[in-house]
């Protein structure tokens, strides 16, 4: 069948099974824009901003464990996707995004609307492809697909010059199976690491299990939930991994880290025995290093050899699908032979007792931390609540128990502020009949704003919860506790009125300025079904995110509200930012 | 050993630059599988810099193999092409160091020698601390390459 470049991308997309694809149109991608006109099993939402399209392919793929698919033109619309780019790598998120690219004769000539596209998101994507003829172009999607969605998941570009989708060639079909000698990411879990991990858990007297992102990517919510009821054991989660275990489980300790539950933090300080399972020891996981579990024997779980040992040395490196090895774990342990912990669990009950996500009210203002409990309780628990990243997302994270994988959805590698509302409206694509919130703050909404639009015209309704203090609070805390309240840069002067913003693009806008109105406003707002609301909450300027680990501290050094007003570093912790 | 692939160059040298490894040398070239180069790369670190280094190069999409050489009995050689002012004074002195090295003159002018010089980088090192420093013009190395000695490399 005689086809060009253009029809077969389109064909090969569809035989990949892609139903949305997010973009935006432009000079290079026009042949692309016209084959996809005719095709009718592909959706395609025309995003207002790049970043956009790709931050909204991510919220799709977080949501539905599916590849997200974004398309841009050459240049600019290639520039634009990197941030969102950058967001799904640094949280291993699968996504195909196809870029145009100027003719391949004028390639480095300076071409208008030309750029360097595959050096540019080198260093931020999992793999890149430059196609420069139509005969390539089959082969190279099925690359695309496999390499972003095996072993450890990541995005992918694919670069098309548009002579390329341009060329008329005979096309024999998408390929079915695809061999590559450099990539070989099936792993078999090793038997003898698993037999090491279990000698260890056996005679730890304070195990903690530690899981990450990995435990939701990896869809291992089932056996990690196992391995923890069997073994009884205490189980912290990261930020990435919010929901791959109940979080109202009584063996849950809620989140760890900068802002983790002082339950959380101590029992990893003092712990004999840490389960690693698809985490990282990312930074704002461990404080300072050279306090980090000083009594602890690691077991590290990861799909990434790279992972084991780069920032943490560990006992027992065990590479594998998370979930394969959890199950392989389940399988060998013999529960009888496990220490008894009851003195574990007390100690963790005495640090449970210290209520360290207490937060005082105060009479007239509204605290943030109410807001969230009030969206936790009108949505049952039941909602995806995506973010944007800064103070707001750190509360959401503390006082949205998650019980499910796939429903919290936030920028925690990079921290992109302005991923919340494009990857809300992914969320929603991808999970039609599923409350969809995102909780976001007066600085992050503004960074994406101009998606309002293409929410209306797709239809995608969601619920925004605006926690607007007028400060880019995180920094404002930052500047608070670490350079002698100097509030540089970090005071919003001249928001806009956000009822009648959400109003101008035909959303409902609700103003909530009374503490008493918080549950009232999102009640009729989640009653909205088919609309996307907009709930602009005024809340206390001043709060500030607790508990908190000073950058610097160790686990044991914890801030907590109330007891610490006010933190305080050294210029070692500052270096770390 | 990686993919014969334009991009994979700098998908290496890149990758060295982001993560902050430093590179003293690096060589490249095709195989005599024309599909595949081999790269050989020189760079300094402690054993988890150096571990850091391997696993994250197997990362690579267009890397097929790494071998630390360096924890294998190997072969390594690097060439040397440096041209040297001469005059009849000079000349029989650089002609016994040129041969105690085993270098090679690869091309003559009216006052200076192209010389070439293999093996390993000490003995390199060592020859062009051997020449009298004011007439050495120019320095050309091409960095280590090396082989695995088993037949298995």
């Amino acid at each position: 069948m005689k086809l060009n470049g253009a029809q077969i991308l389109v064909d090969c997309l569809k035989s990949e099974g892609v139903k949305h694809i997010f973009g935006y149109p432009g000079g290079a991608v026009l042949h692309i824009y016209d084959a996809l006109d005719v095709c009718t099993v592909i959706d395609h939402i025309l995003v207002r901003h790049e970043q956009g399209a790709v931050h909204a392919a991510d919220g799709y793929a977080r949501t539905s464990g599916k590849c997200g698919v974004a398309l841009v033109t050459s240049g600019p619309g290639l520039t634009n996707a990197v941030t969102g780019i950058a967001t799904a790598f640094t949280d291993s998120i699968p996504m195909v995004v196809v870029s145009g690219q100027v003719p391949s004769p004028v390639i480095g000539s300076d071409a208008f609307q030309e750029v360097d596209a595959v050096g540019i998101t080198r260093s931020c994507v999992k793999h890149n492809f430059l196609v420069k003829n139509a005969d390539d172009i089959a082969e190279i999607v099925k690359k695309a697909f496999y390499i972003a969605t095996t072993g450890r998941p990541g995005p992918v570009l694919i670069d098309i010059t548009k002579d390329a989708t341009i060329a008329e060639i005979e096309y024999e079909g998408y390929p079915q199976t695809i061999k590559m000698r450099s990539y070989q990411p099936e792993v078999q879990v090793d038997a003898e690491q698993i037999k090491k991990a279990i000698a260890i858990i056996e005679k730890a007297k304070k195990p903690i299990i530690y899981s990450g992102g990995g435990s939701v990517i990896g869809n291992a919510s089932k056996a990690l939930t196992t391995l923890t009821h069997n073994t009884g054991f205490p189980i912290t989660q990261t930020l990435m991994g919010l929901g791959a275990f109940p979080a109202t489980d009584k063996q849950s300790l809620g989140m760890l880290g900068m802002h983790g539950t002082y339950e959380s933090n101590m029992a990893m300080h003092d712990s004999d025995c840490i389960i690693a399972v698809g985490a990282r020891f990312d930074d704002r996981i461990t404080g300072n290093l050279e306090k980090f579990c000083p009594y602890a024997k690691i077991i590290h779980i990861d799909i990434d050899p790279s992972t084991i040992g780069k920032v943490v040395g560990v006992d027992v490196s065990i590479i594998g699908q998370v979930n394969d090895v959890l199950q392989a774990l389940i399988q060998s342990l013999d529960t009888k032979k496990l220490e008894n912990i009851d003195l574990w669990w007390k100690q963790i009950d005495d640090w449970r007792s210290v209520d360290s996500m207490a937060y005082r009210t105060k009479q007239g203002v509204i605290k943030p931390q109410t807001v969230i409990e009030a969206l936790y309780e009108v949505t049952k628990g039941e909602a995806i609540v995506t973010s944007d990243v800064g103070q707001h997302q750190m509360w959401a994270a503390q006082y949205y128990p998650f019980d499910k994988p796939r429903r919290w959805i936030n920028s925690g590698g990079l921290g992109t502020m302005g991923f919340g509302l494009p990857a809300a409206m992914g969320a929603k694509l991808a999970d039609p009949d599923r409350d969809v919130a995102c909780v976001t703050g007066d600085g992050s909404i503004q960074m994406m704003l101009q998606e309002l639009s293409t929410m209306l015209q797709y239809h995608t309704p969601v619920k925004i919860i605006n926690i607007n203090n007028g400060y880019l609070g995180m920094v404002r805390q930052w500047q608070e506790f670490f350079y002698d309240k100097r509030y540089s840069m970090s005071y919003m002067d001249a928001l806009p009125d956000f009822v009648k913003l959400a109003e101008s693009y035909g959303h409902i806008g609700i103003k909530v300025e009374k503490e008493s109105d918080i549950k009232p406003a999102l009640i009729e707002a989640f009653k909205q079904k088919d609309r996307t609301v907009f709930i602009d909450i005024s809340t206390d300027p001043t709060e500030n995110v607790f508990p908190m680990i000073p950058s610097g501290a160790g686990h044991h050094e914890m801030l907590l509200a109330g007891r610490d007003e006010m933190a305080s570093t050294n210029d070692s912790g500052l270096n770390l930012v | 050993m990686l993919e014969n692939e334009s991009g994979a160059l700098s998908r290496v040298s890149g990758l060295f630059s982001a993560r902050g490894f430093n590179i003293e040398s690096l060589t490249v070239a095709a195989t005599n599988d024309p599909t595949l180069s081999r790269m050989t790369i020189v760079s300094v670190g402690d054993d988890n810099i150096i571990e850091q280094i391997v696993k994250q190069l197997e990362k690579l999409i267009d890397v097929v193999k790494v071998v630390d050489l360096t924890a294998t009995e190997h072969v390594e050689r690097e060439l040397l092409l440096v041209k040297i002012d001469v005059n009849p004074k000079t000349q029989a002195d650089i002609d016994r160091q040129i041969d105690q090295f085993s270098g090679k003159i690869v091309d003559v002018s009216e006052d200076t020698y192209l010389v070439e010089v293999a093996g390993q980088s000490k003995k390199i090192n060592e020859f062009l601390d051997s020449l009298d420093e004011s007439r050495v013009l120019e320095v050309s190395r091409t960095g280590v390459t090396g082989v695995c000695q088993r037949r298995e490399g």
